[in-house]
């Protein structure tokens, strides 16, 4: 099996799908002959032509827009952000066009609209920023955010073939940070389902996107002290995975909920809003969120630094749980 | 997942309206006036209509003289005062009545209201509120279109007001940078709700924005059907030959206040007055009686007709049943088993 990045496995579900599929086609700023500013669409205007990569004058609204037009016509565009920040540009026409035209009047809009999210590369407020509840609080979107390269191919693949608006968000800092062996066959990752990424016996962390690495290395920490975290991976935020969540909860039944995105309306909210309704008889402590503090992601690295939740947070938080 | 009828033809370059496509044009200026005449002081007055009541009184031509042009395999993005656009590709009046209605036989089984239908078979896109989002969304079709090669196009409707919007002036870039086969109809109906075009923009007349942008501009008497379809017809004609979009402004006026309960005390009365004297309908049947391509009789059995199809109409839309509350959380998604190919009652 050939061993590749997290932005490498995105290429190649892309270019997998456009080679299956001559529906799927690519809009965006700068992705033809640059191959974008992170170099996910690399290599694919002189494989698939000028038709399937259309670079775009900068106009997020008329980018979204036209991939709603175009899949309406029975087209599958994928469009890339150049940083998910700049989504705001197109907002309109995600959450009032995109998101509500199956809903009000039956046509399908299969698009995806992709790009790079996250903090923890010095980016500052415009190109750092974990933006994915906009989107979550819209009814009609799917949201999706890979944690791994396996499911980065897997759900970039999922979200092409899927006959409704997703929301993809990569994490820029695991571009090129993490790698693993892919299969060489086709396969996906289904959208709405989440993944135990560790077994543990005491205290389940919820979470998603890069800060999975960050659970994951609280988690080696919290061995030493005979401390048994779980991890949870959501990787779909919109629908999630109440299920899978609600069975760990009650298989642990202390729970952090750990997010890069800032705390107040954040995913941490949602989660501990069902597991309040759906498990509270079976929880042994208080809900805890380990989150970024109610900012703009700031530039300088001490800022970001103090801004970023860390393995270190999310230690001391279970500490405080395991008291219990 | 239905999709655009296949076009029938590979070019379809229509001609100067012939005899029958003039009558067909005063038909459905017609019905267009009277079926929305039905709505504002009939269904509305009597409280049956759900929502606001928005019309194209004063206006219809413009919807008329373009949207008669197009032929299947074309793609339309009406505003709220198109009505014409959804009759003229076949959406029955019934159906259209029913969304008034907020009805479960309407085209949005009562998720959405009044004018926002759509029915991507007839290559009809639903508007929304947002006024202008619609325009972009007419670039990715005719993306599609053009990629597709068989000399079809996409018409959009905008207004004054909305030609403030980002969404036209991205549209409208985007357009003529990929030379798309999309035309460009704005009608300057002289409010934008309440708002006069000097606080909307600054140039003398719209048009001018087209050459701003790299396409041809014109701006025409709205309110002369017969001048709204050979402006349309050149732009048309140059969309489906590959040579791009263009900008027709068509000057007009909005005889009604923005919506039903809207008296429109901002517009002067003889502004009001003037434009009344220029109606788009009562012009248009001079000529045709005067060039005798309809006589007397034939009108009054149109307007007879007319009358017959609303009346029908209406009986069939208020014989439908409404939704039942909880078909509101059905068909958010699309998925393998549509919700929306599954009969409603």
């Amino acid at each position: 099996m050939p061993t590749l990045t997290y932005l490498d496995a995105i290429r190649q579900g892309i270019w997998e799908e456009m080679e299956r599929d001559p529906s799927v086609f690519l809009l965006g700023e700068d992705i033809g002959a640059f191959g974008g500013a992170f170099k996910v669409t690399a290599g694919m205007l002189e494989k698939f032509g000028e038709d399937r990569v259309i670079d775009t004058p900068i106009s997020e609204s008329a980018i979204v827009g036209a991939a709603v037009g175009a899949a309406l016509m029975g087209m599958r565009p994928v469009v890339e952000m150049q940083f998910m920040d700049f989504i705001a540009c197109g907002f309109d026409q995600i959450v009032n066009m995109a998101a509500k035209i199956h809903y009000r009047w039956g046509p399908a809009v299969p698009i995806v609209i992709r790009g790079p999210s996250g903090a923890g590369v010095h980016g500052g407020p415009f190109h750092s920023q974990s933006n994915e509840m906009w989107f979550v609080h819209t009814p009609g979107l799917k949201v999706v955010m890979p944690a791994t390269a396996y499911d980065a191919k897997g759900l970039i693949k999922a979200a092409i073939r899927d006959e409704n608006p997703v929301i993809f968000y990569e994490h820029k800092f695991l571009y090129r940070r993490i790698k693993e062996e892919i299969p060489s066959e086709d396969y996906v990752v289904p959208l709405g389902k989440a993944a135990v990424r560790r077994e543990g016996r005491d205290i389940t962390v919820i979470t998603y996107g890069a800060m999975v690495w960050t659970a994951l290395e609280a988690a080696q920490e919290l061995e030493k002290e005979g401390i048994s975290l779980e991890v949870v991976d959501l990787r779909s935020l919109l629908p999630y995975d109440e299920e899978l969540v609600l069975a760990s909860v009650r298989k642990c039944s202390k729970v952090i909920l750990l997010h890069e995105d800032t705390r107040t309306g954040g995913m941490a909210g949602e989660l501990a809003a069902l597991i309040a309704e759906k498990a509270f008889d079976d929880l042994d402590g208080p809900l805890l969120r380990v989150t970024a503090p109610d900012t703009p992601v700031p530039f300088s690295p001490p800022l970001e630094e103090y801004f970023l939740p860390t393995a270190q947070k999310v230690i001391g938080a279970a500490r405080k749980l395991a008291a219990y | 997942m239905a999709t655009v009828r296949a076009p029938k033809t590979v070019q379809n370059v229509t001609a100067t309206p012939d005899r029958a496509t003039l009558a067909r044009m005063l038909y459905f200026l017609k019905l267009t006036r009277e079926a929305e005449w039905r709505i504002e002081q009939v269904l509305y007055r009597q409280g049956k209509i759900v929502g606001g009541v928005y019309t194209s009184r004063g206006q219809e031509a413009i919807t008329v003289g373009t949207a008669i042009q197009l032929v299947d395999g074309d793609v339309v993005t009406p505003t709220h005062r198109d009505f014409a656009a959804h009759v003229i590709r076949g959406t029955p009046l019934q159906k259209i009545f029913c969304n008034w209605l907020g009805r479960a036989d309407a085209p949005t089984r009562g998720r959405d209201g009044g004018p926002h239908i759509g029915d991507i078979s007839r290559g009809i896109i639903a508007p929304i509120s947002p006024v202008g989002a619609w325009c972009p969304v007419a670039c990715g079709a005719a993306m599609a279109l053009q990629r597709a090669g068989q000399g079809r196009i996409a018409l959009t409707y905008f207004g004054e007001g909305t030609s403030a919007r980002g969404d036209v002036h991205e549209a409208m870039n985007l357009a003529a940078v990929r030379k798309l086969p999309v035309v460009f109809v704005c009608n300057n109906n002289g409010f934008a709700y309440s708002t006069p075009p000097e606080k909307e923009y600054a140039v003398k007349s719209l048009a001018v924005r087209g050459p701003a942008y790299g396409m041809p501009g014109a701006s025409v008497d709205g309110n002369n059907v017969l001048v709204v379809y050979a402006a349309v017809e050149k732009a048309i004609a140059r969309a489906r030959a590959g040579k791009g979009p263009s900008l027709i402004e068509c000057r007009t006026f909005r005889m009604t206040g923005h919506s039903a309960h809207d008296a429109a005390e901002y517009v002067p009365e003889d502004l009001r007055k003037a434009w009344a004297k220029k109606d788009p309908i009562e012009r248009f049947q001079k000529i045709l009686l005067r060039e005798e391509i309809l006589t007397k009789p034939q009108l009054e059995e149109m307007d007879r007709r007319i009358q017959k199809e609303i009346d029908d109409a209406v009986a069939l839309a208020e014989a439908s049943p409404f939704a039942a509350g909880a078909t509101a959380v059905e068909g958010v998604y699309c998925g393998a088993e549509c919700w929306w190919e599954k009969p409603l009652n």
